[in-house]
């Protein structure tokens, strides 16, 4: 069912368009007491429709500010739906988050009410109202622990639909004619923005923003009312917005809600969705354990699954992509997914799959394609909150690992020429920051071009590469464009390798730092019967610089074939004598490389490898695990790796 | 699941000088106390003063020589654990006792058995009565394990789950017996601490949602401490202390038995 009805620009209207085209489709479904509730497109017509009344009778003013705070939950979804038809903005928050970080957001947006999922959510809003002095009620879904709150204006969820069944049976019409008062240019919904750097900003969206990406996104993919979602992300993450209530709402569909974080796996195969989001550590998370598993089957299971692996390895992902492939590998895949692909695939949950997105920070490679030639239609996807999420797509039939795709319909998109930055015009572009004119501005251009602080290139044949946060990319002496992020990223897909630090901001050539993977070496040194006594003996075996040159040069083949990266491949490295730490101020928490603090400490080192010496002697301060200090002291070896001329890609 | 809170009662089960020997060894002598209507009621004591022999004879396990035992207002004879358990007395244990091959869902089944009335041929077919009230049943215990919050272990044999979620299995199926004075070995013993605070929140919110009445014993000086309405402590199978925590914080003898005397 397309949207080609007039009228239709909200979701309050698009709800009661389902309801007259599809009331019994399942809208909802929630798994409680171990047993899928289902909730049809009219149970959420009708809930969303008491709510809104209770909250009306309660004070809810048109403009007003509702919080939603809570994991996935039917009920919460319909929480914006109803606000919405009454012309109020819901704002989901991260439920996770401190009660500081809530309490930023609710008096930022000056929240009037709060919708939240239980006591732990409820306890959290109570401790902050005194700073908070918009709010008025606080509803909670789930009564468990609740009884003794007897705040007035504390009050469950069921309670206040009461009060809106009853506002009903005395204004039967009051509901229909509100929702039909909001256009599309009204503002949807107020998304805050994680706050990675800086407080989080809150990001307007209209209803056009949202309805329009609903829309382009599911025509795109062809999503119809079959389809299925499980819904485990963040509810005040877009991208959840927009798969479990925009493009549901659009297409119909039915988001499932799985019974607790622990159980998302369990619910994953119990659903079977046929669209399903992950970002890439999900992907490889699984990859690891089905391996392990595999690992400890019995030796006929583990032949039959290699052999098929590798014939998937071979012709999986042409099938997929419907490209020719000789007859006899095409019998060998079908027998493959026979006894292999797809009771691996059932056991994943991923049966049904049509369309799988990742998206958030790169993939392997191998990891990609090893997902992709089983034959499931994995995806890149790149956007952003201040886009509704969509800036690029993939299409189903040119799907690579290492760009994230062309434009997304009605998105367009250009590359700044002085930093490389890319910037994008499209239709769920937001309408600005809440309350923030001046950020809006440096984001926003007139002409509508928002800037991502992403910095990318654009392939020959015009599908998009992120390569790195534009503020981290810098230039070689030559002017050649240096993205360390994305250099590091290859490096540290190979098993090997499990941090890289690259430097040639204003230098000749490129360097790099390389953290060994202790286990995984570890395992290769023990294969070859090499004996070492600790991580720095180790990481100073000629054996190991050997394996790790191997490694750089892969990734500096890899880089040749870029026109515009090719000249920033490594020429030389050395192998760090210890893993860089979060205790000593070398990663952040979330094991992110802190350039400043590494390029202070380790000075001496990246002269020695801008100079010809092979040797380096180096002192340091390093933290042992229980807090204490140690000097470090060690010879390194520098050693150089093999660049390659600049060649043009294959394709 | 009325609403009771917080709201401490009359006494509801009260032993009078009881003794109980194991031939010449003297497990308990003398002790008397009560427990009242929704309390937490705990019993500590170093090892070998006769804890876990007084809950044993609270739900009928061992028969005291000497003494009574008053059980909402009745004077009880001699009886057998399961007539306690008729009478609302649930216990868990300080090794947990749980069917090892058996998912957690149907060990805590086996707490409602006796609130289970549909006969064996029935009960084969699941037919007519069988199914609804095995319906009724689930239903009761989809409860517990929300509450709980297992659901993630609803399918696992109990055998292969880790020994504080064992713990909580084992509460799951003595809750599913309703009952009304809930008796917990040692519910903490060999925890970690945030296994231990889990815990902690759970036997409160029992307490506080079901109006479970709580005896417990623990080791844990703390928890017991800071959980407990009142505090029972045992010494040599005699009682040496008992009150409100503060007060059994302050008891000399208590100090001296748990830290040897004389220091």
């Amino acid at each position: 069912m397309t949207n080609k009805d007039q009228g239709l620009d909200t979701f309050p209207k698009l709800l009661r368009r389902n309801v007259q085209q599809r009331p019994d489709v399942p809208a909802y479904r929630e798994k409680e007491y171990g047993i899928w509730q289902t909730y049809s497109w009219k149970d959420v017509y009708d809930n969303s429709r008491s709510l809104a009344l209770g909250m009306a009778e309660l004070g809810l003013k048109r403009g007003d500010a509702v919080a939603i705070i809570g994991s996935n939950r039917p009920q919460l979804y319909w929480v914006f739906a109803a606000t919405q038809a009454l012309g109020a903005l819901p704002v989901p928050i991260y439920q996770d988050g401190v009660a500081e970080e809530i309490q930023y957001v609710l008096e930022h947006a000056g929240v009037k009410m709060v919708v939240v999922e239980d006591q732990e959510q409820v306890d959290k809003v109570l401790s902050v109202l005194d700073q908070c002095p918009t709010i008025e009620q606080v509803i909670y879904k789930d009564t468990r622990g609740m009884r003794h709150y007897n705040q007035p204006n504390v009050r469950s969820y069921e309670d206040v639909q009461e009060m809106g069944r009853a506002y009903d049976a005395k204004h039967p019409d009051f509901f229909d004619s509100e929702a039909d008062k909001g256009v599309g240019s009204d503002i949807a919904t107020l998304m805050y923005t994680s706050g990675t750097t800086g407080r989080p900003k809150g990001v307007m969206l209209s209803f056009d923003n949202m309805v329009q990406a609903g829309k382009l996104s599911v025509e795109f993919e062809k999503l119809n009312e079959k389809d299925k979602v499980l819904s485990y992300l963040p509810m005040a993450w877009v991208g959840d917005h927009l798969f479990s209530y925009s493009q549901a709402t659009h297409a119909g569909f039915s988001v499932n809600c799985p019974e607790s974080a622990e159980t998302v796996h369990t619910d994953l195969r119990e659903v079977g969705p046929t669209y399903y989001f992950a970002p890439p550590a999900v992907f490889e998370t699984m990859l690891t354990q089905m391996m392990i598993r595999i690992e400890d089957a019995s030796t006929i299971k583990q032949k039959m699954f290699h052999y098929f692996i590798g014939v998937a390895k071979k012709c999986g992902v042409q099938i997929l992509e419907k490209k020719p492939v000789s007859l006899v590998d095409r019998l060998l895949y079908a027998l493959g997914d026979l006894l292999v692909f797809g009771p691996l695939k059932n056991s994943l949950g991923f049966s049904q799959i049509r369309v799988a997105y990742t998206a958030g920070a790169p993939m392997g490679p191998e990891v990609f394609k090893f997902y992709r030639s089983l034959g499931i239609n994995l995806k890149q996807l790149y956007g952003q909150t201040e886009s509704c999420a969509y800036v690029c797509i993939q299409s189903d039939n040119d799907v690579r690992s290492d760009t994230v795709g062309p434009p997304a319909p009605g998105c367009e998109i250009k590359l700044d020429d002085a930093t490389g930055e890319v910037l994008y015009k499209s239709p769920g572009t937001f309408v600005g920051y809440y309350k923030n004119d001046e950020a809006t501005k440096e984001t926003k251009t007139e002409e509508g071009w928002v800037h991502t602080g992403d910095a990318g290139i654009m392939t020959d044949d015009g599908q998009l590469k992120i390569i790195d946060r534009a503020k981290d990319v810098g230039k070689l002496k030559d002017s050649t464009l240096f993205a360390p992020q994305y250099i590091e990223n290859k490096l540290k897909f190979f098993p090997s390798i499990s941090e890289a630090v690259c430097h040639g901001a204003d230098k000749d050539t490129v360097t790099a730092f390389i953290n060994i993977d202790l286990e995984a070496v570890g395992n290769w040194a023990e294969r070859r019967g090499l004996s070492y006594t600790s991580y720095m003996d180790l990481a100073n075996r000629d054996e190991v610089y050997e394996l790790v040159k191997g490694c750089i040069e892969e990734v500096n083949r890899d880089l040749a074939i870029d026109s515009e990266l090719a000249g920033a491949q490594i020429s030389r490295f050395l192998i760090l004598p210890k893993a860089l730490d979060a205790d000593d101020g070398e990663l952040t928490r979330t094991r992110k490389v802190r350039r400043r603090i590494i390029a202070e400490r380790y000075g001496t080192l990246i002269e020695a490898l801008y100079s010809d010496v092979d040797n380096i002697h180096i002192e340091s301060q390093m933290t042992f695990e229980d807090g204490r200090k140690g000097a470090l002291k060690a010879d390194i070896k520098v050693r150089d790796s093999e660049t390659y001329p600049a060649m043009r890609a294959a394709s | 699941m009325e609403d009771q809170g917080r709201q401490i009662g009359d006494v509801l089960l009260e032993v009078e000088n009881i003794s109980l020997s194991f031939g010449a060894v003297r497990a308990i002598s003398d002790v008397s106390f009560d427990i009242k209507k929704g309390e937490i009621r705990a019993i500590i004591g170093p090892n070998g003063a006769g804890k876990t022999s007084m809950l044993n004879c609270i739900n009928g396990f061992y028969h005291p020589q000497q003494g009574t035992i008053t059980y909402k207002g009745n004077k009880r004879s001699a009886m057998k654990p399961h007539e306690a358990a008729e009478q609302g007395i649930a216990r868990t244990f300080q090794n947990v006792a749980l069917f090892k091959g058996m998912s957690t869902l149907d060990n805590i089944m086996t707490g409602r058995n006796l609130k289970m009335k549909s006969g064996l041929l029935s009960s084969m077919l699941w037919w007519g009565m069988a199914e609804k009230e095995e319906l009724e049943h689930r239903r009761y215990v989809e409860d517990i394990i929300d509450f709980l919050e297992i659901e993630a272990i609803r399918k696992t044999p109990v055998g292969r789950l880790p020994y504080g979620l064992q713990k909580r299995v084992e509460l799951g199926r003595a809750l599913a017996a309703e009952p009304e004075l809930l008796l917990l070995d040692e519910p903490m013993a060999g925890m970690n601490l945030e296994e231990k605070e889990d815990m902690c929140r759970f036997i409160l919110d029992v307490n506080d949602e079901f109006g479970t009445t709580i005896c417990l014993i623990e080791h844990d000086m703390g928890v017991v401490m800071d959980i407990s309405d009142r505090v029972m402590v045992l010494d040599y199978g005699g009682k040496i202390g008992d009150g409100v925590p503060e007060e059994v914080r302050a008891n000399q003898n208590v100090i001296d038995a748990y830290l040897g005397g004389g220091h």
